[in-house]
């Protein structure tokens, strides 16, 4: 079976994020930009699920700028068969990267999408149950263990409570916790030849996707700051604190 | 022009977190209906009903959604919406809230707002990006908005008071492509990590989960709840609900006690909101200390039983 696997290109989780000073959104030159994190658990299921005999193909998918092809080498570097870039400079919002992957969803077959449960720029948690929507798939979201056996995929899924146990009926969509795996690094050979695999690339209208914005930013503002570096210098102190000056305790 | 609110239940109980979602719709518009999909759900629908300024509490009882997937949720959502008339559709953003709103919205061909902490229009919402390090203000330009509400940045709605009517409606289409066989819930004794008034968390500092019952002596003192980091989650010490941070948790409580985290920014996205932040971490250095009201510099291992003992004193 094929696997699609989506991959975004986000700044990287490490930068400390400002907001420009014109309030349009953040600051994104010459800041560092990696694959989401839940995307390379993604990448690294699809992979294993190949390894283990069950997967006969993954294929990455990314779209956004022509920059995305760098985070799409990556997933080829990890182990990814070929890629395809959707080609656009339009913002992308859930629904229009669900309604694209739809539509490649549809060209390629796949049995299982994977995706990451939330791209850490927008922090949206949507694109992988809206895709399962608009396929009127069943899904498995926030993933911490993923088993398939014939038809069925068996997830284990963290869930506010704690875990969740479902059976999908495939094909379905996937979305990945933190705890689903470790993934891999790439090796240098592997980049290397990571090179020479196919990566094709497509715009929204060749696949009949209208991917305008739904929702208008009217402004990005930063956070009120919190006035903390206030110290104690031991526990008595410390409670005495919180019982007279914080009020907290009784 | 009506508010519908997914209330979330376990047809027994209401959980707090749809009181929050119910604040938010209000400050959308008056005629507010909760939905209470379930099986044998008589006291989740009861607790609905008394909610104050809820007007009406749409029941749809059926054996499917007893223990729901999102599917059949959505599925039965969709039914409810296609009689009309809404135009906001409200869930909380717990784990619940995430995996059933998209369905909706995408069905319906609509964004969906995620997280909102604030609501400034009908059309128009605050919601955090980038693990809170930016707010983004959006106006939606869709007829129907798809939300879900941040619980920290709404106060509960008074449980009692209101007197809502409740009608029993047909529940959707059985979806049977997916089902839920299993469920290891964390149990505890303690207040519920989102709604506890004082939360204690542990870090990778702690170095072991047995190490996190100097914790629970602590919590047992405080009446708090005990919520963890990832690096604590991922070292197995505490299972995954204890997670507090950009991609776990969200918490607000009076009073967060960061025991051995260092800060990182997906940590604090989960609990810089708290009113009062007590850190205590044997780096001086340790991001955590820029946004602790009350920092203790030194080793967990003895301020812990210290403070504990001094709480008893
Ligand atoms: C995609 C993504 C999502 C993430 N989501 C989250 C999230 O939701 N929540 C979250 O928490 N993290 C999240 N993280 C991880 C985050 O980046 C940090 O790695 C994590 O928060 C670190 O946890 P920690 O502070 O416990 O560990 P460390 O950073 O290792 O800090 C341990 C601290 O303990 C102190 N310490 C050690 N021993 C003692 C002692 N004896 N006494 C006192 N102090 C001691 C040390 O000085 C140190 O400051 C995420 C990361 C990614 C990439
Ligand atoms: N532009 C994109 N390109 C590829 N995958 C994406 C894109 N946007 C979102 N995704 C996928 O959808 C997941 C959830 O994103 P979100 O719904 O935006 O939080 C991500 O982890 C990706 O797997």
């Amino acid at each position: 079976m094929k696997i699609l696997v989506s991959v975004k290109r986000v700044i990287d989780f490490n930068v400390k994020v400002r907001v420009r000073p014109d309030g349009t959104g953040v600051e994104t030159a010459n800041v560092k930009m990696s694959m989401n994190p839940f995307d390379e658990i993604a990448v690294e299921e699809a992979i294993r699920l190949k390894e283990k005999g069950i997967a006969t193909e993954v294929i990455a998918v990314s779209c956004g700028g022509a920059a995305c092809q760098e985070t799409l080498r990556t997933a080829l570097a990890l182990g990814a068969d070929r890629a395809i870039l959707v080609l656009t400079d339009v913002e992308l919002q859930p629904l229009a990267v669900a309604k694209l992957l739809r539509a490649l969803v549809q060209k390629e077959l796949p049995q299982i999408v994977l995706l990451g449960k939330q791209a850490i720029d927008d922090d949206a948690n949507q694109t992988g149950q809206m895709l399962a929507a608009l396929l009127d798939w069943p899904q498995a979201t926030f993933a911490s263990k993923v088993d398939v056996a014939g038809a069925t995929a068996t997830v284990k899924r963290e869930v506010d409570g704690g875990l969740e146990t479902v059976e999908v009926a495939l094909p379905a969509v996937v979305t990945t916790d933190l705890r689903l795996n470790e993934p891999r690094y790439a090796t240098l050979p592997n980049i290397m030849k990571a090179k020479k695999k196919p990566l094709d690339t497509l715009a929204p209208e060749a696949l009949g996707v209208d991917v305008a914005p739904r929702l208008v930013t009217v402004k990005v503002t930063e956070p009120a700051k919190r006035k903390g570096g206030g110290r104690v210098a031991d526990v008595k102190e410390l409670v005495a604190k919180l019982r007279n000056e914080a009020k907290i305790l009784s | 022009m009506s508010i519908l609110v997914i209330a979330e239940h376990d047809n027994a109980s209401l959980k707090s977190a749809t009181l929050h979602a119910i604040t938010a719709a209000r400050k959308l518009g008056d005629d507010i209906h909760v939905l209470v999909a379930g099986g044998d759900a008589g006291a989740a629908v009861a607790a609905a009903a008394a909610i104050a300024g809820v007007g009406r509490v749409l029941h749809v009882d059926a054996d499917h959604l007893r223990q729901p997937t999102a599917e059949n949720v959505a599925a039965t959502t969709l039914a409810v919406v296609a009689r009309g008339g809404y135009t906001h559709v409200l869930a909380a953003a717990t784990s619940f809230g995430k995996n059933v709103a998209p369905r909706i919205a995408a069905t319906l061909d609509v964004a969906q707002i995620s997280d909102i902490t604030g609501i400034e229009a009908p059309d128009t919402f605050v919601r955090p990006i980038y693990a809170g390090n930016a707010f983004a203000t959006v106006r939606s330009m869709d007829p129907i908005k798809v939300i879900t509400v941040r619980t920290t940045a709404f106060d509960a709605a008074p449980a009692t008071g209101g007197s809502a009517v409740i009608e029993e409606i047909p529940a959707g289409p059985e979806i049977r492509t997916s089902k839920v066989t299993g469920q290891e819930f964390s149990k505890s004794e303690r207040p519920e990590l989102t709604s506890a008034r004082i939360v204690v968390s542990g870090g990778r500092g702690m170095g072991s989960g047995e190490n996190f019952r100097l914790l629970e002596a602590l919590a047992d003192r405080l009446n708090a709840a005990i919520g963890a980091s990832r690096a604590a989650v991922d070292a197995g010490f505490v299972p995954n609900d204890y997670q507090v941070g950009q991609t776990g948790k969200i918490v607000a409580p009076d009073l967060y006690v960061a025991v051995g985290i260092s800060g990182a920014i997906q940590h604090l996205a989960g609990m810089k909101d708290s009113k009062v932040i007590v850190a205590i971490n044997k780096d001086a250095e340790a991001p955590i200390f820029q946004i602790a009201d009350y920092g203790l510099v030194g080793d967990l291992f003895e301020i812990i039983p210290a403070l504990t003992r001094e709480l008893s004193a």
